[in-house]
């Protein structure tokens, strides 16, 4: 049993650290659920019909990948709620609150406040130094080869290992709510985000995007005041009766000890800043809008969206341990027969989709499982897409072909790549089936903390840095985080079966950001090139540009 | 851009206005964020009951408020932060573009 909880936990713990997963454990197949199959296709017509509008509006790069930077501050504030607001977030954090109670409201704090420190130091920068990927500002002032390269990788592994993540999640959240077989789950997902990516680029993606996140939110919203309703919308009440039901009792009410020691503490709260801050499909929505004043209302919404739903996923939590917890209904009786307790079908991070039966019945049961399979779809295009550009953007016209390439040889490399990593999503989805995949999600989340973030915050605000430094700093930090998961609690004890992990951390952020920071700083220092002098001299033009704006991209283009 | 435009734009006034408020108004927000976080992380690592302690007669602890209230200081410190920046900021920087559009 306390195996079971731990690797639970874990599993818990990661999914929720990075706003996207999968569902735990062992999936049976349900009976169709045709109410939801049905909302899903309106869904996914309405999103093909987007994406066919999208198509006719894409004909340049600068469309494909930042939707002509048209989109305004709060469009793209919902469209990066709609990133953080994935089905693991949703399902994954009210699982958390159902099961701890207090303990979910943590992650939930942990992912917002990485925000507000993105807006004052890094969106506006960026937004003055970019153009289509976060590598263009690194490489603003350093060598385009290798400081792309090592971006573009980063880019590309933080995505794919994402992408294993959310494949899996999907397949199995299709077996619980639609009752249709795993593969044709995987296969389906590809599909539809090679469709929405290669035809209407950033701009179908962005409203996919703009409305999941506006079902979600209103179905949220929605079972939060019915939850709130039932008691009269006193808190008290609801908290009093969750507090009598739940097993814990009143330790539901306080932090139950899932951030137990001051290292893990400090490393999770690292991991959750600056990883988000290095997500390459987060920093891409950056570039989409107009200009820089567009770029920050965006953070204000996101912030107010992404905040407004954590507290409703928070009662959501507290609804389903009174209305669902104890409920014969959701019972799953024949694991109740094996491990005891009262486990609930499909395990915790169902708990969110058995309220809305609750409280909605049979027609809102399929409004949920059609929003939460739209989620999926809507967080994978939006990964893809960062995954392309940096493959066609970053790897082929700035490192291969040195920046001299036509508009449309570059599109269709990125429509290309776009297949590809559709296509070996495809298979890895299928392929980690039946692994436990925390890992992944934990590895994209490092790598992103670790090799992503130093590198571009130090582009932007130290002028000695040189490209030997971020290179060899950046690759420590990456190969430092990918070494500390292996070696880790989750891959190392529970995957290699060994007794003891060598590094006892789950969260490797607070070691492999230093190492990262101090990389980058003592090969930057020690660098007497010729070109290093001049690198150094050119932060001074870069730091104006990226303080007023002068000389950056221009306004939209619709 | 030219070493000598390089060194107008440095010299302007307004520019270092500009950057000098604006870092400082940015640090600040930042830090207060990262205090405020940093307070509850630790203090759940410390000395987690210290959020369980309740509230008068009910079951309602300390901590949920709390929490909820560092949510919403992060959306009330981004809204200073983009009202301020959209206003005084960009004007500073308009007014600083439009002065180097003469020597250019």
């Amino acid at each position: 049993m306390k195996k079971f909880l731990f690797i639970s936990l874990t599993l818990l713990l990661s999914v929720a650290a990075v706003a996207s997963g999968t569902i735990e454990g062992e999936v049976q197949k349900q009976p169709l659920n045709i109410s939801a199959i049905i909302m899903f296709l309106i869904f996914v017509s309405g999103t093909l019909g987007i994406t066919y509008w999208a198509a006719k509006r894409t004909k340049t790069a600068k469309d494909f990948y930042t939707a002509g930077g048209g989109i305004t501050g709060f469009q793209n504030g919902m469209a990066i709620a709609g990133d953080y607001m994935s089905a693991a977030s949703f399902l994954g954090i009210s699982g958390l609150v159902y099961l701890k109670g207090y303990d979910g409201l943590i992650y939930s704090i942990g992912f917002l406040v990485g925000w507000p420190v993105i807006l004052f130091l890094i969106s506006e920068r960026l937004r003055n130094l970019g153009k289509y990927t976060f590598a263009d500002v690194a490489a603003y002032r350093l060598k385009q080869t290798p400081i792309r390269t090592l971006a573009a990788l980063g880019s590309i592994a933080t995505v794919i290992l994402y992408l294993i993540a959310q494949m899996v999640g999907a397949g199995k959240l299709i077996q619980l709510l639609f009752g249709l077989p795993y593969e044709l789950a995987v296969v389906l997902v590809g599909a539809l985000m090679i469709l929405y990516v290669t035809f209407g680029g950033m701009l179908a993606t962005t409203w996919v995007q703009i409305i999941k996140a506006g079902l979600l939110l209103s179905g949220a919203t929605f079972m939060a005041i019915a939850v709130m309703a039932h008691f009269g919308f006193s808190l008290e009440a609801l908290f009093a009766k969750a507090v009598e039901v739940h097993p814990k009792h009143q330790a539901i009410m306080a932090p139950g000890g899932l951030v137990s020691d001051p290292v893990s503490a400090i490393s999770l709260g690292i991991a959750l800043m600056f990883g988000t801050a290095g997500l390459p499909h987060i920093l891409m929505r950056f570039f989409t809008v107009a200009d820089a004043k567009e770029a920050r209302k965006s953070v204000f919404f996101a912030t107010g969206f992404i905040g407004y739903f954590y507290i409703l996923t928070f009662i959501i939590g507290f609804g389903a341990i009174v209305m669902v917890l104890n409920n014969p209904q959701y019972l799953d009786v024949a694991k109740q027969a094996i491990s005891g307790g009262s486990p609930i079908l499909g395990g915790n991070n169902m708990a969110a989709i058995h309220l809305s039966h609750a409280v909605g019945g049979n027609f809102f049961l399929g409004f949920i499982s059609a929003v939460a399979f739209a989620t999926i779809l809507a967080v994978v295009s939006g990964l893809t897409l960062a995954g392309a550009s940096a493959i066609s953007h970053d790897l082929y016209a700035n490192v291969f072909k040195r920046g001299e390439v036509d508009e449309v040889k570059e599109m269709k490399v990125s429509k290309i790549a776009t297949v590809i990593l559709g296509i070996i999503t495809i298979i890895l989805g299928i392929a980690f089936e039946k692994q436990n995949i925390a890992f992944v999600v934990g590895l994209a989340f490092a790598i992103a903390a670790s090799a992503n973030f130093p590198v571009l915050f130090l582009s932007m605000f130290w002028s000695k840095l040189t490209t030997r430094g971020a290179v060899i700093g950046g690759s420590l930090g990456l190969a430092t985080a990918v070494m500390l998961v292996i070696l880790g609690p989750i891959v190392w004890v529970q995957i290699f079966g060994y007794e003891t992990p060598v590094f006892p951390y789950k969260y490797p952020a607070l070691f492999s950001v230093t190492v990262a920071f101090v990389g980058i700083w003592f090969f930057s220092i020690t660098d007497n090139s010729e070109n290093a002098k001049l690198e150094r001299e050119a932060f001074e033009a870069q730091d104006i540009r990226s303080q007023t704006g002068i000389g950056a991209e221009g306004a939209s283009a619709h | 851009m030219t070493k000598e435009q390089i060194e107008h734009v440095r010299n302007n006034p307004k520019y270092q206005k500009l950057v000098k408020e604006r870092s400082r108004f940015a640090w600040t927000l930042s830090i207060i964020m990262l205090v405020v976080y940093y307070a509850f992380i630790l203090t759940i690592a410390f000395d987690p009951s210290l959020l369980g302690i309740r509230m008068g007669d009910g079951v309602m602890t300390i901590g949920i408020p709390i929490g909820v209230a560092i949510i919403i200081i992060a959306f009330i410190l981004t809204g200073v932060y983009v009202r301020r920046a959209n206003s005084e900021f960009d004007e500073l920087s308009h007014q600083v573009k439009e002065e180097l559009k003469d020597i250019a």
